[in-house]
């Protein structure tokens, strides 16, 4: 018998998910659930949300290959599906316009949302002007103040922000205050969740509203090359990104997929957000799953250079896909995912999400693990604009400094092959010092 | 189905409250805040000052039905070192303390980590009550269902305003000792009125066979404790009471408890 792993619908995945909420919500889901259901076959819908892709988003997004990116990644074929030229700059408007449409026909007038980096609340924001309906969006303080640059577009955008101020200040407690929102103004609001996590059925539908990255890569690749990628790969924080890109190959059995998780200083260390990695099972937001947590069952903070994959838990059906073996999920330091990301800038034009760099940064462990002319496909799931500040400061490149073109061409393409001595018996140790060298005297100036 | 030959000590002593006077106060403090000591002693204080049923929260760092006042209390519990065996710990020194039936109010992870049965087990040890699980509904609590069966302890589910009438007679008929009556939509926190939707919520309950409904959230007064409980079988105060612990020590708790419990007179 064939098994479609494709075909999980949920509640549980596996042992994972399921709905672990207040009752003061569980109208609400089930109204979603049942308007989703309803929806999914209502042809109207798909038009109206796939018009919007092609005519708003600009869909479908496209294919760059990274050949000078790739020559430090073992000569591997390097694949870049563009999610970040989407509008508003990730992949995470496919998610949002799907529930907004869907908030439409509830006669939902008012959409709130959690977000981390951003990006999330940035598209809330947008589909919440372009339907007419107002909008708040939690951002956990700390976030508000790395991503500042997010916070003035989702205000320039007709929403409010407010900064969350308990807890650890980051995207998990964003999410808390989110859903003391919707509790308290459940019927006239939905609540907009970002990622593949939360009760059911927002994993399954928001994964859903993502799987086109999937389905469309997987023909292009094909397109492009005559044959399915040896790899895909995507970064992994809730996962959204990862399971839109992962879903498409779920049942191509020869297709490896792997989800880089934030390693933050390091696995070795408490300050890190590898949640599937070095996590165990346990319920949080609403479903269970792997999650960081200490012995009491209290969450544990996390820690990312990424705001995007600071977040102690990760959607069910990662957890399932990890616990079945059919994806693998592995820690990138902020040192890797920053030095992959300065590689990217300099070798492609190309300035990604601090958050796609860690997809980026496995690449090169990757690409020298499969040899020359393999295929990776990698989720691009956002761009840069948002971090340039954050990655200033890293690199020490914010005003003061000029950098020298040549200095930095010799620099990284130097750093690339240092990196590749490396990383060679090192495949998948979160390699601090490997990283270190891969950005090389770029990180000093 | 709730096992009906359990005997509830919460619902024996709610009955017995609606007897004597109007109905019973219960009342909320989290374990650990200001300290565990202080903890123990503000509980005991509240039943001495007329609180017929505590209920214990355990502090938590992802508490998603907790207003601002709880929010800070359980926070504070937290960065003092809270762990969960203190609360058995509170509970056994409660018990020797006082007679009144404690329940212990848990988000689900904690439960689950600890161990459904090694929690339910150490908290009869303890002369706990029983359970109630603000994110655990009964569709999806069967370990817990088990557990409670099991030990006999009692299990309070939550009954809201959009809940339907199936899901409200599940409620009922699983839970052991009250139902806990969601008054307002929204988070924990004193409000000015208690919202009339509570008033419709009691009777829709007592229209699928509820004889124990107790309404918490935003009840703050004596008065609105003699309101709730014209209709309701007890009243929970929470926020108020922890307000007055943060801002006046156990003797504001106590004071505030005293002046709640005026409204349990017939």
């Amino acid at each position: 018998m064939t098994t479609h792993l494709r075909d999980e619908q949920g509640p549980f995945f596996g042992e994972f998910g399921g709905r672990f909420m207040p009752e003061s919500l569980i109208a609400a889901l089930d109204e979603i659930a049942a308007a989703y259901d309803e929806a999914k076959n209502d042809p109207a819908f798909a038009a109206e949300l796939t018009e919007l892709h092609r005519s708003y988003t600009g869909r479908p997004s496209i294919l760059t290959e990274a050949p000078r990116f790739a020559r430090h990644a073992g000569d591997a074929r390097i694949i870049l599906k563009r999610e970040d030229l989407n509008h508003t700059g990730s992949h995470k408007i496919n998610n949002v316009l799907g529930q907004a449409l869907l908030a439409r026909r509830l006669g939902k007038t008012r959409l709130i949302a959690e977000t981390g980096a951003g990006q999330h609340g940035v598209a809330t924001a947008t589909a919440a002007a372009l339907m007419g309906m107002s909008c708040v969006v939690y951002m956990g303080e700390v976030d508000t103040e790395r991503q500042a640059l997010n916070v003035a577009r989702m205000r320039l955008l007709g929403a409010e922000v407010v900064p969350v101020t308990t807890g650890t200040r980051t995207l998990k407690d964003a999410l808390n205050e989110a859903f003391r929102d919707w509790v308290a103004n459940v019927e006239d609001t939905h609540y907009v969740l970002g990622t593949v996590a939360g009760p059911h059925p927002f994993p399954v539908m928001v994964r859903d509203f993502h799987k086109i990255i999937g389905e469309e890569a997987r023909q292009q690749v094909l397109d492009l090359t005559g044959a399915l990628p040896d790899a895909v790969i995507a970064c992994v924080g809730g996962g959204s990104n990862a399971i839109g890109i992962f879903h498409a190959f779920l049942d191509d059995p020869d297709v490896t997929l792997i989800g880089y998780e934030a390693a933050g200083d390091g696995v070795d260390t408490l300050r890190h957000a590898a949640t599937i990695t070095m996590g165990r099972p346990g319920v949080l937001h609403g479903s269970r799953s792997m999650m960081l947590q200490d012995e009491d069952g209290q969450t544990s903070d996390s820690h990312s250079i990424s705001a995007g994959l600071d977040y102690p838990g990760v959607g069910p059906e990662h957890a399932w896909l990890a616990s079945i073996g059919r994806a693998q999920y592995l820690p990138i330091t902020d040192k890797e995912a920053m030095a992959a990301f300065r590689l990217l800038c300099e070798t492609e034009g190309i300035i990604p999400a601090i958050e796609s760099a860690h997809a980026l940064a496995g690449a090169l462990t990757l690409g020298r693990e499969l040899g020359p002319d393999k295929v990776i496909l990698i989720n691009l799931s956002g761009r840069g604009d948002k971090d340039v500040e954050t990655a200033a400061r890293y690199f020490g490149v914010l005003d003061e400094v000029a950098l020298v073109a040549t200095e930095l061409e010799a620099s990284s393409l130097e750093a690339g092959e240092l990196a590749s001595d490396a990383l060679t018996d090192e495949l998948h140790a979160g390699s601090g010092e490997a990283a270190e060298l891969a950005s090389g005297r770029g990180v000093q100036l | 189905m709730s096992d009906t030959t359990i005997v509830s000590p919460v619902g024996t002593r709610i009955a017995q409250a609606k007897h004597d006077r109007a109905g019973a106060l219960i009342g909320y403090l989290p374990v650990g805040f200001p300290t565990l000591e202080g903890s123990i002693d503000a509980a005991v204080a509240l039943v001495e000052n007329g609180v017929d049923v505590l209920e214990l929260g355990l502090p938590y760092t992802d508490p998603v039905m907790d207003g601002p006042v709880i929010q800070k209390a359980t926070q504070t519990a937290l960065e003092n070192g809270f762990r969960l065996r203190d609360a058995f710990t509170a509970v056994e020194a409660i018990r020797s303390r006082v007679d009144a039936p404690i329940l212990l109010m848990t988000y689900w992870n904690p439960v689950v980590q600890y161990g459904v049965d090694r929690f339910a087990d150490d908290l009869v040890s303890a002369g706990g009550a029983g359970l109630i699980t603000p994110d655990l509904t009964v569709d999806s609590g069967a370990p817990w269902l088990a557990a409670s069966d099991r030990t006999g302890l009692d299990r309070v589910f939550l009954a809201a305003p959009t809940s339907t009438g199936e899901r409200l007679e599940l409620a009922v008929t699983n839970s052991r000792g009250f139902v806990y009556v969601v008054s307002t939509m929204g988070v924990t926190g004193a409000r000015n009125d208690v919202d009339a939707s509570a008033r419709t919520l009691v009777d829709r309950l007592r229209a699928v066979g509820s004889t124990s409904a107790c309404v918490g959230i935003g009840i703050s007064t004596g008065e609105q404790v003699a309101e709730v409980l014209e209709y309701a079988d007890g009243a929970i105060v929470g926020s108020a009471l922890v307000r007055a612990l943060s801002e006046d020590g156990v003797q504001g708790a106590a004071k505030v408890a005293a002046s709640l419990a005026v409204g349990t007179r017939r």
